[in-house]
């Protein structure tokens, strides 16, 4: 059942945008790791990790577009996910510097040290083990957005009123992580890894296999998605988008339909923060500021909403272009951002991906062919004199 | 006293004096109505007269203040919501046409198609050999066969008001609340939606709501006129036509 599922997920040109990834996630690593670096082909070392960090904005990009794009829930707040993945991840790492420290604590990590702390919060438990911060990675982003979901759907709240409370939700969050008794290591917030999985996370073999690992998330996480979207709950999904109270008066229970995938993008936007802090080598509270999750939408609406692939292409064109451009004209990114938003709803409301679509549907619709319309008007005329 | 106990138990709708008020306005003034199995009935009234407030108690949109609203004797729908009523078996159309504009025709009728509407029964979902035939025959029903793949959104509005009473058809619910299924529609339209609604009135017990006499007219049955939230006549259409009160209040004073 489950593989006859995501079977239906690999339909068109997803299979290709998916191998495609799960290619680089092969290639690229190898590159960097096996090849010498006068080769024309080598990807150098910040190519990986800067590209991994893309990857993973684009899988958060996309796990939006499956919220906002299909199911028409405008969150705000999904850099709050994408952060709680990145914290649980930063606990894990931060227990794995063990005595290594600046003050050589065996188990506390050095902000607690430093704040006097004599013993690990309860809350930090568990966290020396991966596979325990692996599910925490799930868990505190999908639980979260499972209980805020359920107040937020079944009072239906929806609209730009849905909107600001999921600003509300990830400034509230801002706010209780820069505090220093909240144990996360407040304005610092947790820094300073040194292995993952036993490996070095300097070394260049490591940031190598968390680019593939980045990348065969995306890959993954791009034919569920597909899959969801395609079968009849994808349907669903729509209908709830469009007409929610004529959804209803079908049968449909909304509040679930629209949990179960609030709660779903949440723990994809999970996997994006857990992968996006190894890459990095930081997380702090300025990870859930308001203005990231903003731009998360901004990605996803440059790429092309409700298209799974555009917010992929839109979250890495858009980071290019930022790195490009705070290197070049650090005072202006800002204003280029905004402009493209502008630009983009006015002039292109279906982003780069569904402008070129309906560009090659034009080009396609010029070429001679019967026209369906025309038969099936004359069919309807004949119909129309019958009775 | 037995009598009117069976009465209620073998009605398929039962309003007995139920009143709802916006703001101090009463949409709804002690209205009671019942509805047979198998029974077709006509409500007509001037604007605001509370029908569509009406259907919106029936389907558990809106909460009356007042008065007992029961489905086949036993479910007191006052006490559900649109979802859970809907899975009981009454389905509506809105007076304005509201399909799925963004999905195809025959999307809208699968999305319709009645089943289980469960999370993960519809993530796992693959169309039957009779689900697709009863699609099919849906679509041929409603005369829409040549237009299954293309999105709703480019139906004419007429079509728009088939796909949902093919929606309807396709949700199989045991009452069929109709509010303006002719309104913007050729006088050919009309003719032909009057035939459909006397097609499934056969196999389904069906309230609609209009304004069009001549469609009233051509439906032929029981006729209920609403008036500042409460019934003022029930009969055939000439009966009420004749009625003094009806006269007065569709002409005004």
């Amino acid at each position: 059942m489950i593989s006859a599922f995501l079977f239906r997920g690999l339909a068109g040109r997803i299979a290709w945008v998916a191998a495609f990834i799960a290619l680089l996630g092969i290639l690229v690593p190898l590159s960097n790791l096996m090849l010498p670096s006068d080769h024309a082909l080598y990807v150098p070392d910040y190519i990986v990790s800067l590209f991994g960090k893309y990857l993973t904005y684009a899988l958060l990009a996309m796990a939006l577009d499956l919220v906002w794009g299909y199911c028409g829930i405008l969150s705000l707040g999904h850099g709050a996910f994408f952060a709680l993945g990145g914290y649980a991840m930063g606990m894990y790492l931060m227990r794995q510097i063990g005595s290594r420290g600046v003050y050589g604590d065996p188990i506390l990590p050095d902000f607690m040290v430093f704040l006097n702390w004599k013993e690990l919060p309860w809350y930090w438990y568990g966290f020396d083990q991966f596979w325990f911060a692996a599910i925490m990675v799930l868990a505190i982003p999908g639980l979260l957005a499972f209980v805020f979901g359920w107040f937020a759907f079944r009072s239906r709240v929806t609209g730009v009123y849905l909107s600001i409370i999921t600003q509300a939700m990830t400034y509230a969050l801002l706010l209780a992580f820069f505090r220093n008794d909240m144990g996360f290591g407040g304005n610092n917030g947790l820094t300073d890894f040194k292995d993952i999985l036993g490996y070095t996370l300097q070394n260049p073999a490591t940031r190598a296999g968390l680019f593939a690992a980045a990348a065969f998330a995306l890959s993954l996480a791009l034919v569920i998605s597909s899959a969801i979207v395609r079968s009849k709950f994808g349907k669903v999904l729509l209908a709830t988008r469009d007409a929610e109270s004529r959804a209803r008066f079908l049968g449909y229970r909304v509040e679930h339909v629209k949990l179960f995938v609030f709660t779903l993008s949440a723990m994809m936007a999970g996997i994006a923060g857990a992968l996006y802090v190894p890459l990095v080598g930081i997380i702090n509270p300025g990870e859930f500021a308001p203005a990231n999750s903003i731009e998360v939408v901004i990605w996803a609406a440059v790429g092309g909403r409700g298209t799974l692939i555009g917010p992929i292409i839109g979250a890495i064109t858009v980071n290019l272009g930022k790195s490009w451009f705070t290197a070049q004209f650090p005072e202006y990114w800002l204003f280029v951002l905004g402009g493209l938003f502008v630009a983009v709803t006015v002039f292109m409301p279906k982003g780069m991906l569904g402008t070129l679509s309906s560009f090659s549907d034009k080009v396609k619709s010029l070429k001679p062919a019967p026209k369906p319309s025309q038969t099936e008007a004359g069919e309807m005329r004949k119909e129309g004199e019958a009775s | 006293m037995i009598d009117s106990n069976t009465q209620v138990t073998s009605t398929l709708l039962y309003l007995d004096d139920v009143s709802v008020s916006f703001d101090g306005f009463k949409a709804i003034n002690g209205l009671s109505l019942a509805i047979e199995p198998g029974e077709m009935r006509a409500i007509i009234g001037p604007n605001g007269a509370g029908k569509t407030t009406m259907m919106d108690i029936i389907t558990g949109k809106t909460r009356p203040d007042t008065g007992d609203v029961l489905f086949e004797g036993q479910m007191d729908l006052t006490q559900h919501d649109e979802t859970e009523i809907a899975q009981a078996g009454i389905g509506r159309k809105f007076q304005k046409p509201t399909v799925f504009e963004s999905q195809t025709v025959r999307e809208n009728l699968e999305l319709a198609l009645s089943g289980n509407r469960g999370v993960w029964a519809s993530l796992f979902y693959r169309e039957s050999e009779a689900d697709a035939a009863r699609i099919e025959e849906i679509l041929q029903t409603v005369r829409l066969q040549q237009r299954a793949n293309e999105l709703a959104s480019d139906l004419s509005h007429g079509q728009k008001q088939w796909l949902e009473i093919g929606m309807l058809l396709a949700q199989d619910p045991k009452l069929l609340l109709v509010d303006e299924p002719v309104a913007g529609m050729t006088d050919a339209e009309t003719v032909e939606t009057a035939k459909l609604l006397r097609e499934i009135s056969k196999t389904h017990s069906v309230i609609v709501v209009e304004h069009d006499m001549g469609f009233i007219r051509d439906l032929d049955v029981k006729v209920t006129v609403l008036a500042e939230g409460s019934v003022l006549a029930e009969g055939s259409l000439d009966h009420v036509s004749a009625h003094p009160d009806v006269i007065e209040s569709y002409l005004g004073r």
